[in-house]
Protein backbone atom coordinates (compact mmCIF):
# COMPACT_ATOMS: atom_id res chain seq x y z
CA UNK A 1 0.00 0.00 0.00
CA UNK A 2 2.39 2.17 1.19
CA UNK A 3 4.79 1.92 -2.34
CA UNK A 4 1.49 2.14 -4.63
CA UNK A 5 0.40 5.29 -2.85
CA UNK A 6 3.42 6.69 -2.72
CA UNK A 7 4.37 6.45 -6.41
CA UNK A 8 0.89 7.53 -7.45
CA UNK A 9 1.44 11.18 -5.43
CA UNK A 10 4.61 11.34 -6.97
CA UNK A 11 3.14 10.73 -10.87
CA UNK A 12 0.25 13.96 -9.59
CA UNK A 13 2.79 15.64 -8.73
CA UNK A 14 5.26 15.09 -11.14
CA UNK A 15 3.02 15.57 -14.15
CA UNK A 16 2.24 19.12 -13.28
CA UNK A 17 4.36 21.75 -14.84
CA UNK A 18 3.71 24.44 -12.34
CA UNK A 19 5.30 22.33 -9.48
CA UNK A 20 7.68 20.82 -12.09
CA UNK A 21 8.74 24.27 -12.57
CA UNK A 22 8.69 25.19 -8.64
CA UNK A 23 10.69 22.15 -7.41
CA UNK A 24 13.52 22.80 -10.09
CA UNK A 25 13.52 26.29 -10.29
CA UNK A 26 12.24 28.36 -7.31
CA UNK A 27 15.66 26.91 -4.97
CA UNK A 28 18.15 28.51 -7.40
CA UNK A 29 17.21 31.92 -6.81
CA UNK A 30 18.02 31.29 -2.99
CA UNK A 31 20.82 29.20 -4.12
CA UNK A 32 22.15 32.27 -6.57
CA UNK A 33 22.05 34.58 -3.62
CA UNK A 34 23.51 32.64 -1.25
CA UNK A 35 26.79 31.72 -4.12
CA UNK A 36 26.66 35.19 -4.96
CA UNK A 37 27.52 36.44 -0.74
CA UNK A 38 29.82 33.41 -0.18
CA UNK A 39 31.87 34.52 -3.66
CA UNK A 40 33.36 37.20 -1.89
CA UNK A 41 35.53 34.80 0.19
CA UNK A 42 37.37 33.89 -2.29
CA UNK A 43 38.08 30.13 -1.06
CA UNK A 44 36.87 27.28 -3.11
CA UNK A 45 36.50 25.23 0.25
CA UNK A 46 33.48 27.81 1.22
CA UNK A 47 32.29 27.73 -2.03
CA UNK A 48 31.97 23.92 -1.72
CA UNK A 49 30.00 24.47 1.92
CA UNK A 50 27.92 26.80 0.34
CA UNK A 51 26.77 24.31 -2.68
CA UNK A 52 25.95 21.32 -0.53
CA UNK A 53 23.99 23.75 2.16
CA UNK A 54 22.12 25.54 -0.81
CA UNK A 55 21.23 21.72 -1.97
CA UNK A 56 20.26 20.78 1.19
CA UNK A 57 18.32 23.95 1.59
CA UNK A 58 16.26 23.55 -1.68
CA UNK A 59 15.09 20.14 0.06
CA UNK A 60 14.20 21.51 3.16
CA UNK A 61 12.05 24.67 1.67
CA UNK A 62 10.49 22.27 -1.02
CA UNK A 63 9.25 19.90 1.70
CA UNK A 64 8.63 22.83 4.60
CA UNK A 65 6.48 24.95 2.34
CA UNK A 66 4.27 22.01 0.02
CA UNK A 67 4.08 19.33 2.83
CA UNK A 68 1.72 21.80 4.94
CA UNK A 69 -0.37 22.45 2.08
CA UNK A 70 -0.77 18.82 0.75
CA UNK A 71 -3.68 18.04 2.50
CA UNK A 72 -5.35 21.87 1.66
CA UNK A 73 -4.88 20.52 -1.79
CA UNK A 74 -6.85 16.88 -0.58
CA UNK A 75 -9.37 19.46 0.69
CA UNK A 76 -9.62 20.97 -2.25
CA UNK A 77 -9.74 18.72 -4.22
CA UNK A 78 -12.70 17.38 -2.23
CA UNK A 79 -10.76 13.86 -1.93
CA UNK A 80 -9.52 14.30 2.19
CA UNK A 81 -13.19 13.03 3.22
CA UNK A 82 -12.64 10.12 1.22
CA UNK A 83 -8.94 9.29 2.57
CA UNK A 84 -10.54 9.74 6.35
CA UNK A 85 -13.47 7.79 5.31
CA UNK A 86 -11.12 4.65 4.17
CA UNK A 87 -10.38 1.71 6.71
CA UNK A 88 -6.61 2.24 6.76
CA UNK A 89 -4.97 4.65 9.40
CA UNK A 90 -4.80 8.40 8.26
CA UNK A 91 -1.13 8.22 9.46
CA UNK A 92 -0.33 5.62 6.77
CA UNK A 93 -2.21 7.32 4.22
CA UNK A 94 0.07 10.68 4.97
CA UNK A 95 3.21 8.99 4.77
CA UNK A 96 3.31 8.22 1.35
CA UNK A 97 1.96 11.59 -0.18
CA UNK A 98 5.08 13.35 2.30
CA UNK A 99 7.30 11.01 0.88
CA UNK A 100 6.59 11.36 -2.55
CA UNK A 101 6.94 15.21 -2.25
CA UNK A 102 10.62 14.73 -0.26
CA UNK A 103 11.77 12.29 -3.70
CA UNK A 104 10.27 15.42 -5.98
CA UNK A 105 12.90 17.41 -3.41
CA UNK A 106 15.60 14.85 -5.39
CA UNK A 107 14.97 17.18 -8.54
CA UNK A 108 16.18 20.72 -6.36
CA UNK A 109 19.06 18.79 -5.38
CA UNK A 110 20.21 17.39 -8.78
CA UNK A 111 19.63 21.45 -10.31
CA UNK A 112 21.27 23.08 -7.31
CA UNK A 113 24.19 21.26 -7.71
CA UNK A 114 24.26 21.63 -11.24
CA UNK A 115 23.58 25.73 -11.20
CA UNK A 116 26.47 25.79 -8.47
CA UNK A 117 28.66 23.63 -10.96
CA UNK A 118 27.77 25.56 -14.40
CA UNK A 119 27.64 29.12 -13.61
CA UNK A 120 29.41 29.56 -9.95
CA UNK A 121 31.97 26.68 -10.96
CA UNK A 122 31.39 25.02 -7.75
CA UNK A 123 32.84 21.17 -8.00
CA UNK A 124 31.51 19.17 -5.03
CA UNK A 125 33.98 16.18 -4.57
CA UNK A 126 32.46 13.61 -2.97
CA UNK A 127 35.37 11.17 -1.42
CA UNK A 128 32.07 8.52 -0.44
CA UNK A 129 29.64 8.42 -3.26
CA UNK A 130 27.95 5.43 -1.44
CA UNK A 131 27.96 7.40 2.10
CA UNK A 132 27.25 10.59 0.31
CA UNK A 133 23.96 8.78 -0.91
CA UNK A 134 22.86 7.26 2.29
CA UNK A 135 23.19 10.62 4.30
CA UNK A 136 21.32 12.48 1.37
CA UNK A 137 18.69 9.27 1.64
CA UNK A 138 18.45 9.98 5.21
CA UNK A 139 18.42 13.70 4.84
CA UNK A 140 15.23 13.77 2.62
CA UNK A 141 13.49 10.51 4.60
CA UNK A 142 13.88 13.03 7.72
CA UNK A 143 13.01 15.93 6.01
CA UNK A 144 9.93 14.36 4.74
CA UNK A 145 8.88 13.07 8.32
CA UNK A 146 8.85 16.63 9.33
CA UNK A 147 6.45 17.31 6.25
CA UNK A 148 4.41 14.55 7.90
CA UNK A 149 4.32 16.17 11.21
CA UNK A 150 3.27 19.24 9.57
CA UNK A 151 0.58 18.43 7.40
CA UNK A 152 -1.14 16.10 10.62
CA UNK A 153 -2.06 20.11 11.70
CA UNK A 154 -3.73 20.72 8.63
CA UNK A 155 -6.18 18.06 8.84
CA UNK A 156 -7.73 20.12 12.02
CA UNK A 157 -6.90 23.88 11.16
CA UNK A 158 -7.39 24.48 7.62
CA UNK A 159 -4.90 27.49 7.77
CA UNK A 160 -1.74 25.79 9.27
CA UNK A 161 -0.42 25.46 5.41
CA UNK A 162 1.15 29.02 6.57
CA UNK A 163 3.39 27.15 8.93
CA UNK A 164 5.45 25.95 6.04
CA UNK A 165 6.20 29.18 5.34
CA UNK A 166 6.80 30.07 8.58
CA UNK A 167 9.25 27.91 9.49
CA UNK A 168 11.07 28.08 5.65
CA UNK A 169 13.81 30.94 6.70
CA UNK A 170 14.54 29.71 10.47
CA UNK A 171 15.00 26.10 9.15
CA UNK A 172 17.87 27.23 6.10
CA UNK A 173 19.36 29.39 9.54
CA UNK A 174 18.97 26.61 12.53
CA UNK A 175 19.92 23.50 10.35
CA UNK A 176 23.15 24.76 9.14
CA UNK A 177 22.91 25.24 5.84
CA UNK A 178 24.76 27.72 5.03
CA UNK A 179 25.83 29.05 8.55
CA UNK A 180 28.10 27.67 10.83
CA UNK A 181 26.02 26.34 13.75
CA UNK A 182 29.06 27.54 15.95
CA UNK A 183 27.93 31.62 15.51
CA UNK A 184 24.59 30.77 16.69
CA UNK A 185 24.05 31.22 20.44
CA UNK A 186 24.35 28.32 22.82
CA UNK A 187 19.77 27.97 22.87
CA UNK A 188 19.68 28.43 19.31
CA UNK A 189 22.22 25.70 19.11
CA UNK A 190 20.03 23.53 21.05
CA UNK A 191 17.43 23.88 18.63
CA UNK A 192 19.46 22.76 16.23
CA UNK A 193 20.42 19.60 17.52
CA UNK A 194 16.72 18.68 17.59
CA UNK A 195 16.05 19.54 13.95
CA UNK A 196 17.21 15.97 11.53
CA UNK A 197 18.39 17.82 9.06
CA UNK A 198 20.89 19.49 11.74
CA UNK A 199 22.30 16.43 11.69
CA UNK A 200 21.89 14.92 7.60
CA UNK A 201 23.73 18.17 6.27
CA UNK A 202 26.57 17.63 8.48
CA UNK A 203 26.42 13.85 7.28
CA UNK A 204 26.05 15.16 3.87
CA UNK A 205 29.40 17.08 4.38
CA UNK A 206 31.29 14.54 6.57
CA UNK A 207 30.65 11.81 3.61
CA UNK A 208 31.77 13.99 0.64
CA UNK A 209 34.85 15.04 2.71
CA UNK A 210 35.60 11.28 2.96
CA UNK A 211 35.10 10.88 7.06
CA UNK A 212 32.36 8.49 8.72
CA UNK A 213 28.72 10.27 9.10
CA UNK A 214 27.21 7.33 10.16
CA UNK A 215 26.77 8.77 13.75
CA UNK A 216 24.80 11.72 12.28
CA UNK A 217 23.40 9.56 9.48
CA UNK A 218 21.47 7.75 12.67
CA UNK A 219 21.08 10.66 14.95
CA UNK A 220 19.30 12.13 11.85
CA UNK A 221 17.20 9.14 11.06
CA UNK A 222 16.63 8.42 15.06
CA UNK A 223 15.10 12.53 15.67
CA UNK A 224 13.35 11.84 12.03
CA UNK A 225 11.53 8.97 13.21
CA UNK A 226 10.68 10.47 16.95
CA UNK A 227 8.50 13.43 14.69
CA UNK A 228 7.14 11.01 12.60
CA UNK A 229 5.93 9.36 15.51
CA UNK A 230 4.49 11.96 17.35
CA UNK A 231 2.95 12.62 14.33
CA UNK A 232 1.19 9.43 13.86
CA UNK A 233 0.57 9.93 17.74
CA UNK A 234 -0.91 13.25 16.81
CA UNK A 235 -3.06 11.91 14.00
CA UNK A 236 -5.41 9.81 15.60
CA UNK A 237 -6.47 13.11 17.86
CA UNK A 238 -6.01 15.81 15.54
CA UNK A 239 -8.44 13.24 13.35
CA UNK A 240 -11.11 13.02 16.08
CA UNK A 241 -10.97 16.68 16.70
CA UNK A 242 -11.42 17.31 12.90
CA UNK A 243 -14.19 14.97 13.08
CA UNK A 244 -15.89 16.90 16.43
CA UNK A 245 -15.72 20.49 14.65
CA UNK A 246 -16.45 19.54 11.48
CA UNK A 247 -13.29 20.81 9.92
CA UNK A 248 -12.53 18.06 7.00
CA UNK A 249 -14.84 18.93 4.34
CA UNK A 250 -14.24 22.91 4.90
CA UNK A 251 -12.07 24.71 2.33
CA UNK B 1 -30.61 -6.27 14.14
CA UNK B 2 -30.78 -3.56 11.73
CA UNK B 3 -28.06 -2.77 9.38
CA UNK B 4 -28.13 0.67 10.10
CA UNK B 5 -29.33 2.20 12.96
CA UNK B 6 -30.04 6.02 14.03
CA UNK B 7 -31.06 6.81 17.51
CA UNK B 8 -31.40 10.22 18.74
CA UNK B 9 -28.99 11.41 16.34
CA UNK B 10 -27.75 15.12 16.96
CA UNK B 11 -25.72 17.30 15.52
CA UNK B 12 -25.05 20.79 15.80
CA UNK B 13 -22.42 23.72 14.69
CA UNK B 14 -20.76 26.35 15.61
CA UNK B 15 -20.40 29.09 14.15
CA UNK B 16 -18.95 32.79 14.04
CA UNK B 17 -20.20 35.51 12.51
CA UNK B 18 -19.00 39.77 12.51
CA UNK B 19 -15.09 40.83 12.41
CA UNK B 20 -14.27 42.47 15.56
CA UNK B 21 -17.00 42.04 17.57
CA UNK B 22 -17.25 38.18 16.80
CA UNK B 23 -20.42 36.28 17.87
CA UNK B 24 -20.53 32.58 18.39
CA UNK B 25 -23.56 30.68 17.16
CA UNK B 26 -24.96 27.12 17.65
CA UNK B 27 -26.90 25.69 14.47
CA UNK B 28 -28.59 22.46 15.20
CA UNK B 29 -28.55 20.99 11.85
CA UNK B 30 -29.54 17.11 12.96
CA UNK B 31 -32.17 17.29 16.03
CA UNK B 32 -33.18 13.83 17.31
CA UNK B 33 -33.03 11.60 13.95
CA UNK B 34 -34.04 8.04 14.54
CA UNK B 35 -34.46 5.60 11.74
CA UNK B 36 -33.25 1.53 10.82
CA UNK B 37 -32.29 0.46 7.81
CA UNK B 38 -33.19 -3.33 7.34
CA UNK B 39 -30.64 -5.74 5.32
CA UNK B 40 -30.81 -5.51 1.66
CA UNK B 41 -33.44 -2.63 1.84
CA UNK B 42 -32.85 0.54 -0.30
CA UNK B 43 -33.80 3.81 2.32
CA UNK B 44 -34.43 7.09 0.97
CA UNK B 45 -34.08 10.20 3.09
CA UNK B 46 -35.50 13.25 1.66
CA UNK B 47 -35.50 16.47 2.41
CA UNK B 48 -35.08 20.02 0.89
CA UNK B 49 -31.81 21.76 1.34
CA UNK B 50 -30.08 22.04 4.59
CA UNK B 51 -32.58 19.82 6.42
CA UNK B 52 -29.78 17.52 7.42
CA UNK B 53 -29.37 14.53 5.37
CA UNK B 54 -25.75 15.00 4.24
CA UNK B 55 -24.85 15.71 7.84
CA UNK B 56 -26.68 12.69 9.03
CA UNK B 57 -25.12 10.40 6.28
CA UNK B 58 -21.62 11.71 7.44
CA UNK B 59 -22.21 10.95 11.54
CA UNK B 60 -23.20 7.55 9.69
CA UNK B 61 -20.18 7.19 7.50
CA UNK B 62 -17.83 8.44 10.66
CA UNK B 63 -16.35 11.59 8.97
CA UNK B 64 -18.86 13.42 11.87
CA UNK B 65 -19.03 13.05 15.27
CA UNK B 66 -22.55 12.91 16.91
CA UNK B 67 -22.87 16.00 19.62
CA UNK B 68 -25.66 13.31 21.59
CA UNK B 69 -27.55 10.05 20.29
CA UNK B 70 -25.49 6.97 18.82
CA UNK B 71 -25.77 5.08 15.90
CA UNK B 72 -24.23 1.50 14.09
CA UNK B 73 -23.52 0.06 11.42
CA UNK B 74 -23.92 -3.57 11.18
CA UNK B 75 -23.75 -3.47 15.15
CA UNK B 76 -20.21 -1.75 14.76
CA UNK B 77 -21.08 1.85 16.66
CA UNK B 78 -19.92 4.96 14.63
CA UNK B 79 -17.95 6.23 17.29
CA UNK B 80 -16.11 3.85 19.45
CA UNK B 81 -15.53 1.52 16.16
CA UNK B 82 -14.75 4.01 13.44
CA UNK B 83 -12.54 1.68 11.26
CA UNK B 84 -14.96 -1.06 11.26
CA UNK B 85 -17.96 0.68 10.08
CA UNK B 86 -15.20 2.37 7.55
CA UNK B 87 -14.22 -1.45 6.22
CA UNK B 88 -18.23 -2.43 5.92
CA UNK B 89 -19.11 0.72 4.09
CA UNK B 90 -19.07 2.31 0.88
CA UNK B 91 -19.45 6.24 0.45
CA UNK B 92 -20.66 7.56 -3.31
CA UNK B 93 -21.37 11.86 -3.10
CA UNK B 94 -22.34 13.62 -6.30
CA UNK B 95 -20.78 16.63 -8.17
CA UNK B 96 -17.40 17.25 -9.45
CA UNK B 97 -15.08 16.76 -6.71
CA UNK B 98 -13.23 13.57 -5.08
CA UNK B 99 -11.37 12.92 -7.79
CA UNK B 100 -7.22 13.11 -8.29
CA UNK B 101 -7.67 15.05 -11.61
CA UNK B 102 -3.93 14.57 -12.60
CA UNK B 103 -4.20 10.43 -12.15
CA UNK B 104 -6.11 8.20 -14.96
CA UNK B 105 -9.28 6.68 -14.00
CA UNK B 106 -7.41 3.04 -13.46
CA UNK B 107 -4.69 4.94 -11.25
CA UNK B 108 -7.37 6.31 -9.14
CA UNK B 109 -9.27 3.21 -8.51
CA UNK B 110 -6.38 1.29 -8.22
CA UNK B 111 -5.47 3.97 -5.16
CA UNK B 112 -8.02 3.38 -3.13
CA UNK B 113 -8.18 -0.06 -3.76
CA UNK B 114 -4.83 0.25 -1.60
CA UNK B 115 -6.70 2.25 0.35
CA UNK B 116 -9.21 -0.06 1.42
CA UNK B 117 -6.82 -3.33 1.52
CA UNK B 118 -8.16 -5.02 -2.06
CA UNK B 119 -5.70 -8.09 -2.38
CA UNK B 120 -3.40 -6.78 -5.17
CA UNK B 121 -4.13 -10.52 -7.15
CA UNK B 122 -8.28 -9.60 -6.94
CA UNK B 123 -7.64 -5.94 -8.09
CA UNK B 124 -7.52 -6.15 -11.75
CA UNK B 125 -9.85 -8.46 -12.22
CA UNK B 126 -12.45 -6.46 -9.37
CA UNK B 127 -11.90 -2.60 -11.33
CA UNK B 128 -12.16 -4.47 -14.37
CA UNK B 129 -15.73 -5.66 -13.35
CA UNK B 130 -16.48 -2.32 -11.64
CA UNK B 131 -15.55 -0.69 -14.98
CA UNK B 132 -17.49 -2.68 -17.14
CA UNK B 133 -20.54 -2.32 -14.43
CA UNK B 134 -20.35 1.73 -14.53
CA UNK B 135 -19.49 1.81 -18.22
CA UNK B 136 -15.98 3.41 -18.49
CA UNK B 137 -14.42 0.18 -20.17
CA UNK B 138 -11.92 1.77 -22.25
CA UNK B 139 -11.74 5.20 -21.01
CA UNK B 140 -10.07 4.00 -17.65
CA UNK B 141 -6.32 5.00 -19.15
CA UNK B 142 -7.71 8.72 -19.67
CA UNK B 143 -6.94 11.56 -16.64
CA UNK B 144 -10.39 12.10 -14.84
CA UNK B 145 -10.27 15.95 -15.89
CA UNK B 146 -10.84 15.36 -19.26
CA UNK B 147 -14.39 13.40 -17.87
CA UNK B 148 -17.71 14.61 -18.26
CA UNK B 149 -20.13 14.62 -14.85
CA UNK B 150 -21.88 12.00 -15.20
CA UNK B 151 -18.27 9.81 -16.25
CA UNK B 152 -17.03 11.09 -13.30
CA UNK B 153 -20.15 10.35 -10.74
CA UNK B 154 -19.80 6.40 -12.78
CA UNK B 155 -15.96 6.15 -11.46
CA UNK B 156 -17.41 7.72 -8.05
CA UNK B 157 -19.79 4.46 -7.77
CA UNK B 158 -17.07 2.24 -9.26
CA UNK B 159 -14.82 3.77 -6.41
CA UNK B 160 -17.61 3.30 -3.92
CA UNK B 161 -17.66 -0.67 -5.15
CA UNK B 162 -14.50 -0.94 -4.49
CA UNK B 163 -13.99 -3.48 -1.84
CA UNK B 164 -16.91 -4.85 -2.49
CA UNK B 165 -19.38 -2.99 0.98
CA UNK B 166 -22.17 -4.51 2.31
CA UNK B 167 -23.84 -1.45 2.82
CA UNK B 168 -23.78 1.56 0.28
CA UNK B 169 -24.38 5.41 1.27
CA UNK B 170 -25.11 7.11 -1.62
CA UNK B 171 -25.61 11.20 -0.96
CA UNK B 172 -27.33 12.90 -4.23
CA UNK B 173 -25.50 10.44 -6.58
CA UNK B 174 -27.70 11.79 -9.67
CA UNK B 175 -27.24 15.82 -8.96
CA UNK B 176 -26.02 17.68 -12.14
CA UNK B 177 -26.49 14.62 -14.25
CA UNK B 178 -28.51 14.87 -17.44
CA UNK B 179 -31.64 12.50 -17.78
CA UNK B 180 -30.13 10.02 -19.99
CA UNK B 181 -27.24 9.65 -17.84
CA UNK B 182 -29.45 10.10 -14.53
CA UNK B 183 -31.59 6.76 -15.49
CA UNK B 184 -28.60 4.93 -16.11
CA UNK B 185 -27.09 5.49 -12.91
CA UNK B 186 -30.27 4.97 -11.57
CA UNK B 187 -30.14 1.12 -13.76
CA UNK B 188 -27.30 0.27 -11.72
CA UNK B 189 -28.10 1.50 -7.86
CA UNK B 190 -31.20 -0.94 -9.14
CA UNK B 191 -28.68 -3.33 -9.96
CA UNK B 192 -26.83 -3.45 -6.56
CA UNK B 193 -30.09 -3.50 -4.48
CA UNK B 194 -30.40 -6.55 -6.47
CA UNK B 195 -27.10 -8.23 -5.49
CA UNK B 196 -27.95 -7.93 -2.12
CA UNK B 197 -26.94 -4.05 -0.94
CA UNK B 198 -28.52 -2.36 2.06
CA UNK B 199 -28.50 0.92 0.36
CA UNK B 200 -29.16 4.42 2.08
CA UNK B 201 -29.83 7.38 -0.59
CA UNK B 202 -30.73 10.95 -0.21
CA UNK B 203 -31.64 12.61 -3.40
CA UNK B 204 -33.91 15.41 -4.03
CA UNK B 205 -35.74 14.10 -6.66
CA UNK B 206 -39.31 12.61 -6.03
CA UNK B 207 -39.58 9.86 -8.74
CA UNK B 208 -35.90 8.68 -8.37
CA UNK B 209 -37.15 7.92 -4.81
CA UNK B 210 -40.82 6.57 -5.80
CA UNK B 211 -38.72 4.57 -8.63
CA UNK B 212 -35.70 2.94 -6.23
CA UNK B 213 -37.03 3.07 -2.81
CA UNK B 214 -38.41 0.26 -0.01
CA UNK B 215 -38.88 2.81 2.31
CA UNK B 216 -38.74 6.93 2.84
CA UNK B 217 -37.71 9.06 5.30
CA UNK B 218 -38.91 12.73 4.77
CA UNK B 219 -36.33 15.31 6.98
CA UNK B 220 -37.22 18.46 7.39
CA UNK B 221 -35.21 21.13 9.65
CA UNK B 222 -33.09 18.39 11.16
CA UNK B 223 -36.00 16.76 12.25
CA UNK B 224 -37.44 13.49 10.62
CA UNK B 225 -41.41 14.24 9.71
CA UNK B 226 -42.31 11.13 8.21
CA UNK B 227 -41.70 8.05 7.30
CA UNK B 228 -42.67 4.70 4.76
CA UNK B 229 -42.75 3.30 1.55
CA UNK B 230 -43.91 5.49 -1.09
CA UNK B 231 -47.32 4.30 -1.60
CA UNK B 232 -47.79 5.08 2.25
CA UNK B 233 -46.39 8.72 2.27
CA UNK B 234 -48.90 9.24 -0.92
CA UNK B 235 -51.76 8.00 1.05
CA UNK B 236 -51.02 11.12 3.11
CA UNK B 237 -51.84 13.09 0.28
CA UNK B 238 -54.80 10.80 -1.80
CA UNK B 239 -58.49 10.95 -1.13
CA UNK B 240 -57.82 14.89 -3.08
CA UNK B 241 -56.71 16.01 -5.93
CA UNK B 242 -53.93 18.36 -6.95
CA UNK B 243 -55.15 21.51 -8.90
CA UNK B 244 -51.82 23.17 -10.92
CA UNK B 245 -52.50 26.87 -11.98
CA UNK B 246 -50.08 28.44 -14.25
CA UNK B 247 -49.23 32.30 -13.38
CA UNK B 248 -47.09 34.89 -14.19
CA UNK B 249 -46.15 37.61 -11.29
CA UNK B 250 -48.01 35.99 -8.66
CA UNK B 251 -47.58 37.85 -5.88
CA UNK B 252 -47.49 36.09 -2.08
CA UNK B 253 -50.79 37.83 -0.53
CA UNK B 254 -52.82 35.88 -3.47
CA UNK B 255 -50.97 31.91 -2.43
CA UNK B 256 -51.74 33.23 1.19
CA UNK B 257 -55.79 34.13 0.37
CA UNK B 258 -55.54 30.39 -1.91
CA UNK B 259 -54.07 28.88 1.52
CA UNK B 260 -57.24 30.08 3.36
CA UNK B 261 -59.44 28.64 1.22
CA UNK B 262 -61.94 26.05 2.72
CA UNK B 263 -61.20 22.57 1.04
CA UNK B 264 -57.60 23.59 0.14
CA UNK B 265 -55.07 21.57 2.36
CA UNK B 266 -51.50 23.03 1.02
CA UNK B 267 -50.66 25.59 -1.66
CA UNK B 268 -47.53 26.25 -2.51
CA UNK B 269 -45.68 27.96 -5.87
CA UNK B 270 -43.33 26.43 -8.16
CA UNK B 271 -40.91 28.41 -10.88
CA UNK B 272 -41.34 26.82 -14.05
CA UNK B 273 -39.08 29.08 -16.71
CA UNK B 274 -40.80 32.40 -16.96
CA UNK B 275 -44.11 31.34 -15.20
CA UNK B 276 -44.74 30.29 -11.42
CA UNK B 277 -47.09 27.50 -10.77
CA UNK B 278 -49.85 27.23 -7.93
CA UNK B 279 -50.15 23.85 -6.75
CA UNK B 280 -53.08 23.60 -4.97
CA UNK B 281 -53.79 19.72 -2.57
CA UNK B 282 -57.32 19.97 -2.55
CA UNK B 283 -59.26 18.02 0.16
CA UNK B 284 -61.50 15.28 -0.61
CA UNK B 285 -64.63 16.02 -2.52
CA UNK B 286 -64.09 19.79 -2.77
CA UNK B 287 -64.51 21.91 -5.34
CA UNK B 288 -62.42 25.42 -5.28
CA UNK B 289 -61.76 26.40 -8.57
CA UNK B 290 -63.16 29.36 -8.89
CA UNK B 291 -62.63 30.17 -5.77
CA UNK B 292 -58.95 29.74 -6.12
CA UNK B 293 -59.53 31.61 -9.19
CA UNK B 294 -61.48 34.17 -7.61
CA UNK B 295 -58.47 34.87 -5.15
CA UNK B 296 -56.17 35.39 -8.80
CA UNK B 297 -57.56 38.66 -9.13
CA UNK B 298 -55.14 41.24 -11.31
CA UNK B 299 -53.04 37.76 -11.95
CA UNK B 300 -51.97 36.77 -15.22
CA UNK B 301 -53.25 33.14 -15.60
CA UNK B 302 -52.40 30.36 -18.03
CA UNK B 303 -53.41 26.63 -18.24
CA UNK B 304 -55.52 25.54 -15.36
CA UNK B 305 -55.22 21.59 -14.73
CA UNK B 306 -56.06 19.01 -12.36
CA UNK B 307 -54.46 15.91 -11.25
CA UNK B 308 -54.00 12.75 -9.19
CA UNK B 309 -51.36 13.29 -6.46
CA UNK B 310 -48.00 11.92 -6.60
CA UNK B 311 -44.90 11.40 -4.23
CA UNK B 312 -43.82 14.97 -5.01
CA UNK B 313 -47.19 16.32 -3.55
CA UNK B 314 -46.60 14.41 -0.15
CA UNK B 315 -42.82 15.77 0.13
CA UNK B 316 -43.83 19.53 -0.74
CA UNK B 317 -46.92 18.82 1.98
CA UNK B 318 -44.59 17.51 4.70
CA UNK B 319 -41.31 20.16 4.00
CA UNK B 320 -43.23 23.08 3.87
CA UNK B 321 -44.63 21.96 7.66
CA UNK B 322 -48.44 22.37 6.78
Amino acid sequence: MLVISWWLHLKMLAVSAFEGVFQVIWPLFFATTAFLVYRQADDPQVMVYAGLGAAVMGIWSVIATTASGVLQRERWLGTLELLVASPTRFALILVPITTAMATLGLYSLGSTLLWGWLLFDISVPVADPFLFVVSVVASILSIALIGFLLSVSVVRYRTAWALGNLLEYPGWLLCGFLVPLTLFPTWAAWISYVLPPTWGMEAIRLSASGDSPWAQVLVCLGLGIVYGAVGALLSETVLRSARRHATLSLT
Amino acid sequence: MSVIEARDLRRSYRTRTGLWKREKKVVEAVRGVSFAVEQGELFGLLGPNAAGKTTTIKMLITLLLPTSGSASVLGHDVVDDAREVRRHIGYVFGGDRGLYERLNALDNLRYFAELYGVPAREQKQRIGALLELVGLTGREKERTEGFSRGMRQRLHIARGLLHDPEVLFLDEPTIGIDPVGARELRATIGTLKGQGKTILLTTHYMFEADELCDRIAVIRAGELVAEGTPATLKQRVTGGHVMEVETFGMPESAVAAVRSLAGVSTAAVEERGQAQVLLVQVGPGAEVTSAVLGCLGGVNVGRVSSREPTLEDAYVELVSGQ
